[in-house]
């Protein structure tokens, strides 16, 4: 849900933006849209990421998943990976990346 | 702070330019000049009307980007700053203000204020390589550069290929540029064994480019944003 309402964004930003000058010469205001449009994208994919990855892990800090103490509570076992999105008009495609911890296993990280 | 700017306007490098004048006001007087001219294309965005083209990067003065002759003068009158280092109030006292790009044959202007500097990076690519044994990393104390050499060599190295020297140089030559290059790279041990060879074919291309010679006019060393001396380009003809 949350997801679509961002891909609405892109949309409405395609949509609103007034880009002036023509395309057959130099247009610097096209070039700083067509930016924007990236990072709009961008925030997009790091949303979906997000809202995909059930846990709390370093910076990614979601409210439902904080261990009683306040601490991150990370869950390894789902989400040891790193996620490679692949754009797509529909759907962005993951692709995980597995972690291999060789020699130092992650451990619960205790502040306290 | 109320401004009447005169802004060269070209649609690209075939077509002829003109002046245009714009009329803008509310400038606070700690508004960058390049955040005043974003305010002005905010305005003409606005009235749907094509923005005004110039060029910048890092608006710190370190990239040598942004250009613009303002009231006829490469990087505007204050000494040692670049474009994008000045702010309105140092435009206190002046209501108008001409905007130009620069003009030099071997500058072709893109659009606007814009210009193109490629004539710049093929003199660079012209200084080639430098001979240097490869392998492990040498000592560093191995090979001693004289104090007096590497601060000689660091005010050369200050350039940043801007293009002011050509602009304001009644015969658009780049020599002041082209000196710096040079005389970076001679005053260090490494590079050495081709330094001559480096600087007949950096000066050839500079003339290739179509850039004119140096006739001692010395206003390259006033308009340079980095202060680079003219003792530079005796120091390349005596290279020769």
């Amino acid at each position: 849900m949350q997801s679509l309402q961002l891909r609405n964004s892109r949309q409405i930003f395609g949509k609103k933006i007034k880009v002036t000058g023509v395309d057959k010469d130099f247009n610097q205001t096209l070039e700083k849209a067509g930016r924007v449009a990236d990072f709009i994208e961008l925030g997009h994919l790091m949303c979906v990421d997000a809202l995909d990855r059930d846990e709390s892990c370093g910076a990614h800090a979601r409210l439902e998943y904080l261990a009683e103490s306040g601490d991150a509570m990370r869950d390894d076992e789902n989400f040891g990976y790193v996620a490679a999105w692949e754009y797509s008009d529909d759907k962005p495609v993951l692709h995980k990346e597995q972690l291999d911890f060789e020699f130092i296993k992650p451990t619960y990280r205790d502040y306290k | 702070m109320n401004f009447t700017l005169h802004i060269w306007r070209q649609k690209n490098t075939q077509s002829d330019g003109s002046f245009v004048t714009y009329e803008i006001s509310d400038i606070d007087s700690d508004t960058s000049f390049l955040e005043m001219l974003d305010q002005l294309n905010e305005e003409l965005i606005e009235k749907g009307e094509d923005c005004v083209v110039f060029d910048y990067d890092c608006r710190e003065g370190i990239c040598g980007t942004c250009s613009l002759v303002i009231n006829g003068h490469p990087h505007g009158e204050k000494k040692a700053t670049t474009t994008c280092q000045l702010y309105m109030r140092d435009y206190v006292n002046q209501r108008e203000l001409w905007i130009e790009p620069w003009r030099a044959k071997s500058f072709p202007i893109v659009k606007d204020l814009a210009v193109k500097r490629e004539a710049f990076d093929r003199i660079i690519q012209s200084g080639g390589f430098i001979s240097v044994s490869v392998g492990s990393a040498p000592e560093a104390n191995s090979q001693l550069v004289n104090k007096d050499d590497a601060d000689c060599a660091f005010d050369s190295a200050t350039c940043i290929g801007c293009g002011a020297c050509v602009a304001v140089c009644p015969n658009a030559s780049a020599s002041l540029f082209v000196a710096a290059k040079i005389n970076h790279f001679e005053r260090l041990p490494q590079g050495k064994i081709e330094s001559k060879k480096r600087a007949e074919r950096m000066i050839n291309q500079m003339e290739e480019e179509g850039f004119g010679s140096c006739s001692n006019h010395r206003h390259c060393e006033t308009v340079c944003p980095k202060e680079i001396s003219v003792s530079n380009i005796a120091a390349m003809n005596n290279l020769l």
